[in-house]
């Protein structure tokens, strides 16, 4: 677009933004931070003005946070028109129009997907929808999980140990309920931070008195002739009775609304060159569709130019930021989307925090204090450089870390370092599962070189 | 009033929690909890905790006095 085309667009343009969470959120400030003067309409799906999720596991079920008051503060006024509780149900690419649920259409000049991902409900619908089941997602999810945590359960069953199903299994404990984890894979956590860290979140956990069962899998969840969930029926053929069943299986990205849309958008994401612009089905990129938040997959550098899908907090501020700059700026002042992947999480006491790209490390050192001591850092190398670090109560050393993955420092860690026990430093294999196998916890979707990509196909439809 | 913390960015140093301790508690030995939404009886108490944070992880709106966003704005 010429000079004047971007003047105008930011002038008197028309943006749409389809998502009213974190990512849209930002991204709306961003456009007006910039300078952006013309029409702003934020669609979102949930009636709710936008608000923080990740308190939603943690200080909501302990009572420490009302599960409807985690709005999030306003960086600046935005003087935006907001469509609220109307999801968008379509887009046409050549007409630049967004459907929506009712009946409306929206016209854009330029527009930015955030539509982020909803909780992987429970397989069998019956079952689903028995009283006492709960997904985890929405702060309508918390608050029903929330009351019946209040009144007492006698006892909750998470199906899933990845982070947020930990979360709640330590919330849980925290409040004296209760608790049995059940997880198909041998340890918690493994999807994003491997077995042998999985080992010790499993230790963790168990010290804190859940009943953690591992290589399992959930066969069916049992009700009473009154609708309420009572029991929970395992492979093993064992039976747990629990009237809370939180169902906890990680989840899928917001993409069914743009079937046939002609955009590459899939189960794995909306794929996006590194300035955040959508790539349609054929891979060629767009000029005037973007995508920032967890519903993204782009590539980054740092890591051999795969294409991550991150389902970080951070992330979805970091892109939704350069996603509204790249839309109304020119080509040349276009910035790439660099952020550093991290993430934390906190359980059973302990801070859990990382840095870098754990699941595409194949081998893991601990650097600093040790597993057992619950309070250490593990850095992840993957073909002889450092490309991760995790951290259990140990947060400060993780900006040292970050530089080290920013530099392709080579692993194992050579450097002589502080805080470290006597022993054997060697590294070890990190024990990932196979990338093609479905995890229920990778906040992280690797691909590119994943074997499991050649098993998705778009199919445009036919205009 | 309403505030966020960026998580990625704290380091634990519970300048808040002293500042605040209505708002803000550390849980465990260096994660932290608060309270997205606390009375504005709080203000000035969350007004010097968002300063005092080393790291700048403290996001807050309304701490001017203004009236609250009745709804989205």
């Amino acid at each position: 677009m010429p000079v004047d085309g971007v003047e105008r667009l930011r002038r008197e343009g028309r943006i749409v933004i389809v998502g009213a969470s974190l990512a849209g959120l930002r991204a709306a400030e961003t456009l007006r931070a910039e300078g952006f003067t013309g029409e702003l309409t934020l669609i979102g799906d949930e009636p709710y003005e936008p608000y923080d999720r990740p308190p939603l596991s943690k200080a909501v079920l302990l009572g420490k946070a009302g599960p409807h008051r985690t709005e999030l503060p306003r960086r600046r006024e935005l003087d935006a028109t907001w469509r609220l509780g109307v999801a968008a149900t379509g887009l046409d690419l050549r007409a630049k129009r967004v459907r929506l649920a009712d009946g409306d259409e929206v016209q854009y000049d330029r527009l930015l997907i955030a539509t982020g991902v909803r909780a992987r409900p429970w397989p069998k619908e019956p079952e689903a929808r028995l009283d006492g089941v709960f997904l985890l997602r929405t702060r309508d999810d918390a608050a029903g999980l929330y009351g019946r945590l209040k009144a007492g359960p006698r006892r909750v069953f998470v199906i899933g140990a990845g982070f947020a199903g930990c979360e709640v299994a330590s919330a849980c404990r925290e409040r004296g309920v209760p608790v049995t984890v059940a997880e198909r894979a041998g340890a918690p956590l493994v999807g994003a931070l491997g077995g042998v860290i999985g080992s010790v979140a499993a230790d963790l956990m168990r010290e804190h008195g859940v009943d953690l069962r591992t290589r399992v899998t959930v066969t069916a969840l049992e009700g009473d002739p009154a609708g309420r969930v009572r029991a929970v029926h395992l492979s093993d053929e064992s039976v747990v009775e629990a009237d809370v069943v939180v169902v906890s299986l990680g989840s899928q990205r917001n993409t069914d609304w743009l079937a046939g849309s002609g955009l590459g958008a899939g189960p794995r994401g909306i794929a996006c060159d590194a300035g955040c612009r959508a790539f349609d089905f054929r891979g060629i990129v767009t000029d005037d569709v973007f995508v920032a938040g967890d519903v993204a997959r782009s590539p980054h550098a740092l890591f051999e130019y795969q294409f991550l899908s991150l389902e970080h907090w951070g992330n979805a501020v970091a892109q939704a930021e350069t996603a509204a700059h790249n839309m109304i700026c020119g080509a040349t002042d276009r910035r790439p989307h660099l952020w550093m992947p991290a993430f934390w999480s906190s359980q059973f006491g302990v801070n859990i925090k990382s840095v870098g790209v754990p699941p595409m490390g194949e081998e893991l050192m601990i650097t600093q204090g040790s597993t057992a001591e619950r309070r250490f850092v593990g850095v992840y190398g993957h073909k002889g450089r450092v490309v991760a670090a995790v951290s259990f109560d140990n947060t400060r050393w993780l900006e040292f870390y970050q530089r080290q993955i920013e530099r392709g420092a080579p692993f194992p860690v050579e450097h002589p370092t502080l805080d470290r026990r006597p022993g054997d430093r060697r590294p070890v294999p990190a024990d990932f599962p196979d990338p093609s196998l479905p995890t229920h916890a990778a906040m992280v979707t690797l691909s590119g070189y994943s074997p499991a990509d050649t098993r998705l196909v778009f199919h445009p439809a036919r205009h | 009033m309403r505030l966020v913390v960026d998580l990625n960015k704290c380091q634990g140093y519970a300048q808040c929690a002293f500042l605040a301790p209505d708002v803000f508690a550390m849980h465990g030995e260096e994660s932290l909890v608060y309270d997205p939404r606390p009375d504005p009886g709080q203000r000035e108490r969350l007004a010097r905790a968002v300063a005092a944070c080393p790291v700048q992880a403290i996001t807050a709106d309304g701490l001017d006095g203004s009236p609250e966003a009745a709804g989205a704005r």
